[in-house]
């Protein structure tokens, strides 16, 4: 089958749905691959390249009478007429947000793959266009932040004085603000992130970031691994953080999106007015309402005390050669994906829900939605997804606990009062031996557990001792010897005796075999 | 000599072994620690040498009485034989062999134990209390011979020379049972009739050949994968059985060394079970693997790929990052050497090799890291499979050598599946997986492992240690 590959219509859109790179890949799973004349050329990717990667150079007609056509904006009226019956369509489609042209997708018998559609689970992240082109906007919104900002991020002592850091907040710790997180520290600022999910306060202070919690019992936990819509206590709080945020830092970047409904507003005028002049906001959810107050989509504004807002819409296309690449490396995945048998056939499986999910049309009709797929970044869920046979086990009730140690007490009380004191004196001993032992071996480092075993053998051979002591009974009195305990006695010292010499040597020999490399 | 001399020499061996011990918590301290145990050992025989010859007083008067006169060369040679056959075992152990020496070490201690239990009774002296002294030699006995049985089985079981499918007996566990209440009945009497000699030689006579064929019956119910477990629990018995020696005993070092050993050998057998997800009772009630007979039922898993060799080779050359995880079926087939070589190979090549290594992989708690540290696989790319499981994703290539249960998804897919639940390495996460295997048989639990099916995984059918070398030879 042949997949088509066309320039991008839209004026501003500089990506391209395949790199000769991938070019090569689509070829190898038996497929043919035409370009249109000039598509990669805002990204860098000349026509020849193409060639020498194995694709056809064609017009514009030719691509998209392909079987395939693999693109990265929803089509145009004009081009979805100019698709033939029957032909698959990959592209973003925004399904939520579009159902008319699903409509009109369906009406032409296509079957149409939404890159945007993917469900979250780890077997599909591969092919996630979401989170690939977030990691580069979360990225280049630190890039235009530093360009708009009039210091430096990082701090320096210099001749010339003294620099403080700049500091940084993010808003949002998903892909996109993970990345700016990223970005922003390797540029020598002071971070904070927030997240209404406080699970990812984990990632984001392994990215170097200090995560700033909302002070407010009502925490999120998500199920499909998306943000989802707070409730107003939680809102309020959230203000209040925001609010004494803005005062403090420098550049502000919010990528706060819930799927399918307007952005958050997080950043009021009034947090605004109270910003240092100079200071630069990146809202990344402008083009789908904004996360702050007076944000314009694609423009750069500047607000009355100077500060900042800058409301670009195409950060990924603002680096075309990086999101094409990734770009196309998804459409590749999605291509290996529907074709397991690599003869160049796409076979849509639509009992796998990562084809499914994606499926927005199939074959003139609209199946989207499709059915719900959970799955969570919060780790105490996905084990309980993982094990749904478990029952979850119910926290034990403290008085239980404490109820099970007293009467242990008890217990223990009464065998001692029963007991003679010169037992008790070794009761302590071993009590003690038992505590230690246990805290001692809990620390030994797992790839020691042989020569752990080993060792224990060498000192229980302590059990020598018993068998020399077993000797002085021989004596019987009288200078006549109790021959039956002289002859254990010898046996027990012979058998421990190997314990000792034996388990010590082995287990040098063993450690001196540890090596670091 | 002083007594005072002796019971301090005890309780500075105590705390060098105690030291023994928490230098094993790193590779940098751990030699350190076994030289610290060896002087302890040294230093308590010494003195106690000196104490059984020469006798114990507490100034002047007499503690304990002086061995007969030639008793000081029947120690000597008894330890020099002792040491003899020790150190040259230990010398000669292949590091395969570790699990069975490490089993037979512990039949030592028990029948140690069991020795000196029959001397205090044989010995029949005057003593403060007479009937708990009693009732400390019969546990003593009791505890010893099951550990002593217990460990020659699984000595047998382990170096092959007894076929390692749990025996099941009917109502074996009510054998079990029956003989520890046997035990305790009899445990009671023993102690009522502390003065009737004939009814303790009667008693003591029949409760040893009990223990014996309990410990016996207790280990041969247990199949050969549970071994890690039956390993752990035998060193936590052969201390138990020296902390009761110590307490028949009177002495202090007994007992400290045998909790050590025997919290040491629990906390082991506790993490053996957690990472096969199963409660210790149901590991040692025994069985498991065989009550379902096989479990491969008639399920359509799909077909498998195969790749072969210098395919492999291609592979491993072009990748960044590749994880190594072995398991049991790489020491029998003795490839080490071979995947060490390979790790080496690659390496040079600048790929990044790592080793991801599932707690109960092998017959032994961190048998894998042995054997790789033998093959001088540096022990910082060999890494725990909690520290690696996140890092599949990234990776490349997995080649799984000799591992099964280990690696199979089914234990988090398919919650139906005898090994739901077990923590597993998540090693289809990779971009391509390759398994080393002989043939599609299914892995010790009797099931089939979903992760061959997978259209990542390709199989390498064959020797491991043969196919490894071809991978060399091809790169």
């Amino acid at each position: 089958m042949q997949i088509g590959i066309p320039l991008e219509s839209l004026p501003e859109e500089t990506r391209v749905a395949a790199t000769p790179k991938s070019v090569a890949q689509l070829i190898k799973l038996g497929y043919v691959v035409a370009v249109e004349r000039g598509a990669g050329a805002k990204a860098s990717y000349p026509d020849d390249e193409y060639t020498a990667a194995g694709a056809q150079i064609v017009g514009r007609a030719t691509v998209w009478a392909s079987d395939i056509v693999a693109k990265i904006n929803p089509p145009t009226d004009a081009e979805i007429a100019a698709m033939s019956d029957g032909a698959t369509l990959i592209s973003l489609i925004a399904a939520p947000r579009s159902p008319e042209l699903l409509e009109k997708l369906a009406a032409r018998k296509l079957t149409v793959l939404a890159m945007d559609s993917v469900p979250r689970i780890s077997r599909a992240q591969a092919l996630d266009v979401i989170s690939s082109m977030a990691n580069i906007g979360g990225y280049r919104a630190v890039i235009e932040a530093a360009h708009e900002f009039g210091s430096f991020f990082t701090g320096q002592v210099t001749a010339a004085g003294k620099v403080p850091p700049a500091k940084v907040f993010v808003s949002g710790a998903g892909v996109a603000g993970l990345a700016a997180v990223g970005t922003a520290r390797a540029l020598g600022a002071i971070v904070r992130a927030t997240d209404i999910r406080a699970e990812v306060a984990e990632q984001v202070e392994s990215m170097g970031a200090e995560f700033v919690a909302v002070d407010s019992a009502d925490q999120q936990e998500s199920s499909d691994g998306y943000a989802k819509e707070a409730s107003e206590a939680y809102a309020e709080a959230a203000a209040r953080m925001y609010a004494a945020q803005a005062k403090e830092v420098d550049i502000i970047i919010t990528t706060a999106l819930i799927p399918g409904k307007p952005a958050p507003r997080l950043i009021t005028e009034e947090m605004v007015a109270t910003m240092k002049p100079g200071s630069v906001i990146v809202d990344m959810a402008a083009g789908s309402g904004g996360n702050v107050a007076g944000s314009v989509a694609d423009q750069v504004v500047t607000t009355a005390n100077g500060v900042k807002i800058i409301g670009y819409t195409d950060l990924p296309g603002r680096l075309p050669t990086q999101a094409s690449q990734l770009f196309a490396t998804n459409i590749v995945n999605l291509m290996k994906l529907v074709t397991p048998t690599k003869d160049g056939v796409v076979t849509l499986d639509l009992n796998d829900v990562v084809e499914r999910g994606m499926a927005v049309v199939t074959a003139g009709e609209v199946t989207w939605p499709p059915p719900a797929v959970a799955v969570s970044a919060a780790p105490v869920k996905a084990e309980a997804a993982a094990l749904p046979a478990k029952p979850e086990k119910k926290p034990r009730d403290p008085r239980v606990t404490y109820g099970a140690m007293a009467l242990t007490g008890v217990l223990l009380l009464l065998l001692f009062w029963a007991s003679p004191s010169s037992l008790l004196s070794h009761f302590l001993v071993l009590a003690l031996a038992v505590v230690i032992g246990y805290y001692v071996i809990g620390n030994v480092s797992h790839s020691l557990h042989t020569p752990l075993m080993s060792e224990t053998n060498a000192i229980s051979g302590i059990i020598v001792v018993g068998s020399l002591v077993g000797l002085t009974y021989a004596e019987s009195g009288g200078g006549g010897t109790n021959w039956p305990i002289a002859v254990l006695s010898v046996l027990g010292i012979l058998l421990a005796s190997i314990n000792v010499f034996g388990g010590f040597t082995v287990t040098q020999r063993m450690l001196k075999m540890f090596k670091k490399g | 000599m002083p007594v005072s001399l002796q019971q301090g020499s005890f309780i500075i061996a105590g705390l060098l072994f105690i030291l023994a011990l928490a230098g094993l918590s790193k590779h940098e301290t751990s030699k350190r620690g076994n030289i610290l145990g060896s002087i302890g050992m040294g230093a308590a025989l010494v003195v106690t040498v000196l104490a059984t010859v020469f006798g114990t007083e507490d100034h002047g008067v007499e503690i304990g009485h002086a061995a007969p006169s030639w008793a000081i060369i029947a120690i000597v040679a008894a330890m020099a034989v002792g040491a003899v056959l020790g150190i040259a075992k230990a010398l000669r152990v292949e590091m395969t062999g570790m699990p069975e020496l490490i089993a037979l070490f512990h039949s030592f201690v028990g029948l140690a134990a069991v020795l000196v239990g029959w001397v205090a009774f044989l010995e029949d002296s005057e003593s403060a209390n007479p009937g708990l002294h009693a009732g400390e030699l019969f546990v003593g006995v009791f505890i010893g011979a099951v550990t002593f049985t217990g460990s020659i089985i699984a000595y047998l079981k382990l170096s092959a020379k007894m076929a390692s499918k749990p025996l099941m007996l009917p109502k074996h566990n009510w054998i079990n049972l029956g003989a520890v209440a046997a035990f305790l009945a009899m445990t009671v009497v023993f102690v009522l009739n502390h003065d009737n000699r004939p009814v303790g030689y009667l008693l003591l006579i029949i409760m040893t050949a009990l223990a014996l064929l309990l410990g016996l019956h207790l280990v041969a119910s247990i199949g050969g994968g549970d071994m890690p477990v039956v390993v752990s629990m035998l060193n936590s018995y052969s201390g138990w059985a020296a902390a009761a020696a110590g307490f028949t005993l009177n002495n202090d070092l007994l007992i400290i060394t045998g909790a050590l050993v025997g919290s040491s050998g629990a906390y082991l057998s506790y993490i053996m079970c957690q990472a096969m997800n199963r409660n210790f009772i149901s590991v040692i009630a025994g069985g498991f693997g065989s009550d379902g007979a096989v479990v491969g039922e008639q399920k359509d898993y799909g077909t498998h790929r195969e790749i072969t060799a210098a395919e492999t080779a291609d592979l491993l050359k072009n990748s960044s990052s590749v994880i190594i995880t072995p398991g049991y079926g790489m020491a029998v087939a003795q490839a080490q050497g071979a995947v060490a070589d390979l790790t080496a190979k690659l390496r040079a090549l600048g790929v990044k090799v790592r080793f991801g290594i599932h707690p109960v992989a092998g017959r032994l708690p961190g048998h894998m890291n042995v054997l790789l540290a033998e093959a001088k696989v540096p022990y910082d790319i060999v890494l725990e499979m909690d520290e690696i499981n996140d890092d599949f994703e990234n990776t490349d290539v997995v080649l799984v050598i000799g591992a099964n249960d280990t690696v199979n998804p089914a234990a988090q897919e398919d919650p139906s599946s005898p090994i739901a639940g077990m923590p597993v390495l998540e090693v289809w996460h990779a971009n391509q997986v390759i398994v080393f295997k002989r043939s599609m048989a299914t892995g010790y639990a009797g099931v089939q492992n979903p992760l061959f099916f997978k259209e990542n995984t390709a199989m390498l059918f064959g020797d491991a240690k043969e196919r490894v070398e071809d991978i060399i030879k091809a790169l």
